[in-house]
C-alpha cells in the first residue's frame, strides 16, 4: 500500500464517529487484514476495581477492525455492516497499556465476509481477546 | 405481623443501589448508558449522541456501541438480579460499594446478533438471566429502538461471578 492509500484509509477510520471517540488509529491495511489499536483511557474502565477497560470497548475494536479488513479485500466491496460477532475474553487487558487489534477477512462470497479477530495488550504473547464475526458483502453495482 | 415498609423508602433504598452500581463504572457514562427501575425489572437507555455513529453515510450506530451497551446491560442486569436480596434485606455494604469495592461479573464471551441497522435515535435493552449459578452465569439481552417488538440487536454472553471469600 503506498502512503497516499495509507493516508486515505486513516481518514476513513477518522471518519467513524464511534471509532475516532475511542482514540483509534489505523497501524496496518491491506489484502483483507486491517490493525487498528486503541490506546488506554480511563474513561473506558469497565472494572473499577482493577482499572480494566470494558469488554465493550474492545468490541467496537474488534468490530471495527474486522469491518476494515473486510473492505481491504479485493472481493468484498466499499461498504459492510456486521452480521455477528462473537468474542472470547481471555484475560484482562493490562491497565494503562494500547489494545492492538488484528483482523483477518479469510473467506468472501457474493453475500457474507468471514472474520477472525485477535487482540493484544503489549505482551503481544498472549492474546487479551479473539473474535469472530460475519459481515455484509456490498451488492455489486450492476 | 410487621407493616410493610413505606413505598418512598423502599423506592429509595433500591434506586440507591441502583445509581450506586452504575456509578462504579465509567464506561457506563462514556457511552451515555442510564437505566430505569420497575421493581426489579432494569431497562437501559443509551440515547443517542453523534459520537455513536459508526457509518456516517446511512447514519447507523457503530456495530461496537452496540455491542458495549449489550454488555453494559448484561453486566449490571446480572449484578442487580445476584445483589438484590441483599439490597432487600438491607444487607448491602453501602460503604464497601462507595469505596470501590463492588466486584462485577466478568465477561467469558459475548455473542452480538444484528438485525437491524441501529438507528439514529435512542435505543432501549434489557437483559433476562437464564442461568445465574455459584461459578458462571449465562444472560441474554435483547435491544430495540422504536418497536419494542422489533429488535435492532440481541446477544447472548457467559460470565465468571464474583467469588466471596471464606
Amino acid at each position: 500500500m503506498t502512503q497516499d492509500q495509507m493516508t486515505a484509509a486513516r481518514q476513513f477510520i477518522d471518519a467513524i464517529p464511534h471509532s475516532r471517540r475511542l482514540g483509534m488509529r489505523l497501524e496496518e491495511l491491506g489484502d483483507g487484514r486491517a490493525i487498528i489499536s486503541m490506546p488506554y483511557d480511563s474513561a473506558l474502565i469497565g472494572d473499577p476495581v482493577t482499572k480494566v477497560i470494558h469488554g465493550g470497548a474492545v468490541s467496537a475494536l474488534m468490530d471495527t477492525a474486522g469491518g476494515a479488513a473486510v473492505v481491504a479485500h479485493p472481493l468484498a466491496g466499499l461498504g459492510t455492516a456486521t452480521l455477528d460477532l462473537r468474542i472470547d475474553y481471555m484475560r484482562p487487558a493490562t491497565p494503562g497499556q494500547t489494545i492492538t487489534a488484528s483482523a483477518e477477512c479469510y473467506h468472501v462470497t457474493r453475500t457474507v465476509a468471514f472474520v477472525r479477530a485477535t487482540a493484544c495488550d503489549e505482551d503481544t504473547g498472549r492474546p487479551v481477546a479473539t473474535a469472530t464475526g460475519a459481515f455484509t458483502v456490498a451488492k455489486a453495482s450492476a | 405481623m410487621s407493616r410493610p415498609e413505606p413505598v418512598t423508602q423502599v423506592k429509595r433504598r433500591r434506586d440507591l443501589a441502583l445509581s450506586m452500581i452504575v456509578s462504579q463504572v465509567p464506561y457506563i457514562e462514556f457511552l451515555g448508558v442510564c437505566f430505569d427501575r420497575h421493581g426489579d425489572e432494569l431497562t437501559a437507555t443509551m440515547g443517542f449522541h453523534e459520537a455513536l455513529i459508526g457509518n456516517p453515510m446511512l447514519p447507523a450506530l457503530h456495530g461496537g456501541a452496540t455491542a458495549a451497551f449489550l454488555e453494559i446491560t448484561a453486566i449490571i442486569g446480572l449484578a442487580w438480579s445476584t445483589l438484590w436480596d441483599d439490597i432487600e434485606a438491607e444487607k448491602l455494604d453501602v460503604e464497601a460499594v462507595q469505596n470501590g469495592a463492588l466486584v462485577l461479573p466478568k465477561t467469558i464471551d459475548f455473542t452480538v446478533d444484528y438485525l437491524r441497522t441501529g438507528l439514529p435515535r435512542d435505543a432501549y435493552a434489557r437483559a433476562r438471566v437464564n442461568r445465574s449459578g455459584r461459578r458462571y452465569a449465562s444472560v441474554h439481552v435483547e435491544a430495540w429502538q422504536d418497536n419494542r417488538d422489533r429488535l435492532f440487536a440481541q446477544a447472548s454472553g457467559h460470565f465468571l461471578m464474583p467469588q466471596s471469600h471464606g
